[in-house]
């Protein structure tokens, strides 16, 4: 178990130090100049001068780089170019509101998803089979920025019962958290729960075609129990390390919904850092968030590892 | 028994009482942004979204009114010394800044030559005629210049004349605009980026009579459609920039407002005439071909189709009703006859091939495939190009466009519309267009102060550009605001500003 | 029942069921996934034939009829420049499903060679392999095709690059963990045994093998693909104006879709139609090759 472990830990430090370079190296690809992109309309060449010297926007790449690791190491993630806030501050800030919509989108996506996948696999090739197989899968098909637009219009503008965007905490206020946060969290969840039922499926079928199941069967235990108890218990192990692995996407991933509904989380700054080329920002939080998943990762390894031995070898 | 459900009766009206008043004496007013300001330091700022939150903390030497005229804000007058070379600027007394410091001669210096001097300022470009600035007594200062410049008391309307507490401001450096410290109607109270910032009101404010909504909560929702969602549900007091495509939805709800002005700016196609090896084209070399170009579009067609006609045609860098407009050189009409004749008269044979950069943009689009295919029509190939808008930004630069679909905010004096546009070597001029009478036009309108000589200035210039210039002007948007009706007293200036002075919620 | 009633068996007809025949007979079963080949195919004839099939050319513009209702003269209306939206629609077909299919193709193409390679070869040049695609893994797949695109350029043949090149790591893992699974396989061994090379093992015996698990995740992956370049466009990073596009025509739409929403309805069920479609042939096509389902 320990060697499996610094095995793995092993992997995960080279791995990161790719993504530094990679996601670094992408921003310094992106056309554009970021001074001038700060100036905005102000374009006076002066200024201009005095913005790339400040941040260092005239040294040579590998120099830029090896600035901006140093800060890292020691704990300082750079500086917005724009908003002048540390992007440590600006994660502090952003990290509740992922982590809440992240793991609200995890509940519908479960909500869906398990129970459609035990239909689909108890009552294979039925009618109920292709339902809810047609309900899971509709959310990995519409596009999401797309299903975003129709719900605000729907349930704000038509309706009236939810607000159109924006974010309340749950600290200040639980019932207008719910309510900013439960349409986008449908949006992300409904995809999730494709991938969910697949799996649950999968794994259920697999399950109550196995010995154990048919044992239990010919002993002549009430079918539904036979197969919620036993075979749902088996099939949940993938299915939750695939639900901790998904969470993980979550975190950065949920880059148009959150620019629709206007939830100021990890995938909207990115974006729009991305598209104001405030490098810092990107770099930073893309770093932190690679980080995340990747341990969520090794987490669901060792997971998986522990529940099954045989996996070991 | 009694006494007890007396008593409990009794805290309980207390208690719905002091919450009950607290609820009505707290007034807030929600506005959505159509995107998330910049840093909020009026040094260092430079989106335009960023100066609607200034109107609410940071009030200036001088403002505007409906007219574009300078009036008193946080001064109460000024003169110009005859040959031109020196400002008199009298301040109001009895200002103090949001953290008590007393607003005077010596703070209006210290701001001024903290926009001038500090590194990255981007107000340094804006009053770099400024050489001196001289305490003259503790409530009037004497701003010599380097050289006759009208249009700085324009300047001091924004930005650049914006008063911060020395105080503050030496203590926080360049972080000042995490907690800025002003002496507007409303204080700085929290900023989550991205997401809100909230202000309050200012107890101490100047004009405090006139200030009657306790609380502001600016959010920025970038999607339109979502933010005009958003004030139908009641979720948001006021929205600015309205899609023009909206307007007919906003008059027909009852409880919503529209209110607008004409824009001080315009937008319009830049073209590359002399910037790089893409200019190297019929359009670039010939003012001719440019001519047969404006010639095919239909200004009012591409107003109408897509936006409803709501905005204003116009082919000079100010819009019609402004008095700098030069009425000698109205808005031509579409004519592909001799847009034809003009191509052929320059020795054009086949449709004329350019490359026509559009940052992206939904407006944007629709413009430009309008405008494609209007030109085509009397012979040009427009290929449209899509491109991020940070990106268009260095391609216009350094010359890699033929044509540039982009508009500029505009500002109060017509200098700000057209000299850093059109005079040699100027920082935004990319189309790369010199004339040298251009030039000494463009000089003399900045040294004379009397509106009649400027404008007699400009002619020569609008008779030179509009004939072979870098810009061809298309149309002037309107500035859209939308209030619930909650809102009184709201009145709408071209500079699109949200000001709050004065305005009322019911 | 006596021997003479048994059916002789006549030499020569003993002989197993060719394994894509049975896919398919597996395959015909499901009626999701024949609704799904079904669907696919309409787009795909429809995508193919759009210069005849289209009623109007999808960039004639018109001042006269900007965003008219459906309509007999235009059955599904017309858009913000008075362009018809079945037209443009049809047109959009070829866009989106080859912006599917040209990523998948690249992303196969890449990823199932390097992936051989990474299983087959293993030791330092999969660790290599693993950690790049590990890291490639970890940065967000839009922010990735973002970035990408916006290097290259907007278009929609860079978007689709963008695209292809984001989803290769997928294919690297999933070509490499069957390879690693098939190395130990009995009939790889039996060909080392005869003398095969390396790589005519890789190729003539190893590729062969992994092909159902990747046909799955290609059909799958395909959808994924068109919404990505429905996601692009929609930031204005893939077609460029005035072709269409499903996403681009969403775009355009969302401005308007209180006033004309069939100009947002018909490109977005469009693609929810076929990417829905890709997702049924792909669990079909799973259900089908899986040789532990009956």
């Amino acid at each position: 178990m320990l060697a499996f472990l610094t095995q793995r830990l092993l992997q995960v430090i080279p791995t990161l130090v790719l993504v530094s370079m990679l996601i670094f190296g992408l921003q310094q690809l992106l056309p554009g100049d970021p001074a001038l992109i700060m100036a905005g309309e102000e374009r006076d060449p002066k200024v201009l001068e005095e913005i790339r010297q400040q941040y260092r926007l005239n040294e040579p790449i590998p120099v830029q780089y090896v600035y901006w690791m140093k800060g890292v190491l020691s704990g300082n993630l750079g500086e917005s170019m724009r908003l002048k806030s540390s992007v440590a501050s600006l994660v502090a800030e952003k990290l509740p509101v992922t982590l809440q919509l992240a793991g609200m989108a995890i509940l519908v996506a479960l909500g869906i998803g398990i129970p459609a996948g035990i239909i689909s696999a108890v009552k294979k090739d039925t009618a109920w089979d292709y339902g809810a197989n047609l309900f899971a899968l509709w959310g990995i098909s519409t596009p999401n920025f797309w299903l975003g637009i129709l719900l605000i219009f729907l349930f704000s503008v038509t309706l009236g019962w939810l607000p159109a965007s924006g974010y309340v905490s749950l600290a200040e206020n639980w019932r207008s958290s719910l309510a900013t946060t439960i349409m986008p969290a449908f949006v992300l969840g409904n995809a999730i729960a494709a991938i969910l039922m697949r799996h649950t499926r999968s794994a259920m079928m697999q399950a109550m075609a196995a010995d154990y199941v048919r044992t239990a069967r010919a002993k002549g235990l009430y079918e539904r129990r036979v197969v919620l108890k036993h075979a749902l218990r088996n099939a949940m192990t993938p299915v939750i390390t695939l639900g901790a692995l998904e969470f993980g996407t979550l975190l950065s991933g949920a880059v148009l919904t959150e620019q629709i509904f206007t939830i100021p989380g990890f995938g909207k700054l990115i974006v729009d850092s991305v598209f104001n080329r405030d490098y810092a920002v990107v770099q930073g939080v893309v770093l932190v968030t690679a980080t995340t998943y990747i341990m969520l990762n090794l987490l669901a390894d060792i997971a998986y590892v522990l529940v099954n031995p045989r996996l070991r070898a | 028994m009694n006494i007890s459900l007396r008593l409990i009766a009794f805290s309980f009206a207390l208690y719905v009482a002091l919450t009950g008043s607290a609820a009505w004496a707290q007034s807030h007013l929600r506005i959505g942004l159509a995107e998330d300001p910049d840093v909020l330091d009026p040094t260092l700022a430079r989106t335009y979204v960023g100066r609607i939150v200034f109107a609410s903390i940071c009030d200036k030497l001088f403002d505007i009114d409906e007219k574009l005229n300078v009036v008193p804000q946080l001064a109460l007058g000024h003169e110009t010394s005859a040959d031109g070379k020196a400002v008199t600027i009298r301040l109001r007394p009895g200002v103090k800044f949001h953290d008590g410091e007393p607003f005077n001669a010596e703070a209006a210096k210290y701001s001024l030559e903290r926009h001038l001097n500090m590194k990255g300022s981007f107000r340094m470009p804006e009053i770099a005629a400024i050489d001196t600035i001289e305490v003259v007594d503790p409530l009037a200062i004497k701003l010599h210049l380097k050289a006759p410049f009208s249009p700085l008391l324009a300047q001091l309307t924004d930005r650049a004349g914006m008063m911060v507490s020395p105080k503050a401001a030496e203590a926080a450096g360049d972080k000042f605009g995490l907690k800025p410290v002003c002496a507007g109607p409303y204080k700085f109270v929290e900023r989550v980026q991205q997401d809100r910032i909230v202000v309050e009101k200012f107890a101490d404010y100047w004009n405090r009579d006139q200030v009657f909504i306790d609380k502001i909560t600016y959010l920025p929702i970038v999607d339109a459609t979502v933010r005009l969602a958003n004030l139908k549900s009641g979720g948001l007091d006021l929205i600015e920039r309205v899609l023009a495509t909206d307007i007919k939805a906003v008059r027909d709800t009852p409880k919503l407002k529209l209110i607008s002005a004409i824009e001080l700016g315009y937008f319009g196609i830049t073209m590359n005439l002399a910037n790089g090896p893409k200019a190297d084209n019929p359009l670039g070399k010939d003012a001719r071909v440019r001519r047969a170009l404006e010639l095919s579009i239909d200004r009012d067609a591409l107003n109408q189709v897509v936006f409803n006609g709501e905005f204003v045609p116009g082919n000079q860098w100010i819009n019609p009703t402004n008095y700098y407009y030069q009425q000698t050189f109205p808005i031509p009409k579409r004519d592909v006859a001799k847009a034809k004749a003009l191509l052929k008269e320059a020795g054009v044979t086949g449709p004329v091939a350019l490359d026509f950069m559009v940052p992206n943009g939904p407006e944007n689009r629709a413009v430009a495939e309008v405008v494609q295919s209007m030109a085509a029509e009397a012979g040009f190939d427009l290929k449209i190009r899509v491109t991020e808008f940070a990106t268009s930004l260095k391609e216009a630069e350094d010359g890699n466009f033929q044509l540039f679909l982009i508009g500029w905010s505009g500002r109060s004096d017509p200098d700000g519309n057209s000299f850093v546009f059109q005079t040699c070597n100027a920082p935004q001029n990319n189309g790369k267009y010199c004339d040298k009478e251009v030039d000494a036009a463009h000089a003399e309108a900045r040294a004379k102060s009397d509106p009649a000589e400027r404008k007699k200035a400009y002619e020569t210039v609008a008779r030179k550009f509009l004939a072979d210039g870098s810009v061809l002007y298309l149309y002037h948007r309107r500035v859209l605001v939308a209030v619930s009706d909650k809102i009184e007293g709201y009145r709408q200036m071209p500079d699109g500003l949200v000001r709050v002075v004065g305005v009322k919620l019911k | 029942m006596t021997a003479a009633t048994l059916p002789a068996i006549t030499p020569g007809e003993a002989h197993e069921e060719n394994p894509w025949a049975r896919a398919w007979r597996r395959l015909r079963r499901r009626k999701g996934a024949m609704v799904g080949l079904a669907v696919v195919s309409l787009f795909v004839l429809v995508a193919l034939l759009a210069p005849w099939v289209a009623p109007y050319d999808p960039v004639a513009t018109s001042w006269s009829a900007v965003r008219k209702a459906p309509s007999w003269a235009h059955w599904l209306g017309t858009d913000e420049v008075g362009r018809d939206v079945l037209s443009r629609v049809i047109w959009g077909a070829r866009a989106s499903l080859s912006a599917g299919l040209v990523s998948v193709g690249i992303a196969l193409g890449v990823g199932v060679p390097l992936g051989l390679l990474a299983g087959y070869a293993g030791r330092w040049i999969d660790a290599i392999l693993s950690r790049i695609v590990d890291a490639m893994l970890a940065i967000p797949f839009l922010i990735l095709a973002i970035a990408l695109a916006a290097f290259l350029g907007p278009s929609l043949s860079n978007a689709m690059i963008a695209i292809g090149v984001t989803a290769t790591p997928i294919f690297v893992r999933l070509t490499r963990g069957q390879t690693l699974a098939a190395k130990v396989e009995d009939y790889v061994e039996a060909a080392r045994a005869v003398g095969n090379p390396h790589w005519r093992i890789a190729l003539r015996h190893v590729l062969p093998n992994i092909v159902p698990p990747l046909l799955v995740q290609a059909s799958l992956a395909i959808a994924g693909a068109i919404i990505a370049e429905a996601a692009l466009s929609f930031l204005g990073l893939g077609q460029q104006p005035p072709s269409p596009s499903w996403g681009s025509m969403l775009n355009s739409a969302q401005r308007f879709i209180a006033q004309a929403p069939w100009m947002a309805f018909w490109p977005g069920f469009a693609i929810f139609a076929a990417v829905l479609s890709f997702n049924l042939l792909g669990d079909g096509l799973r259900d089908a090759l899986d040789p532990r389902h009956r």
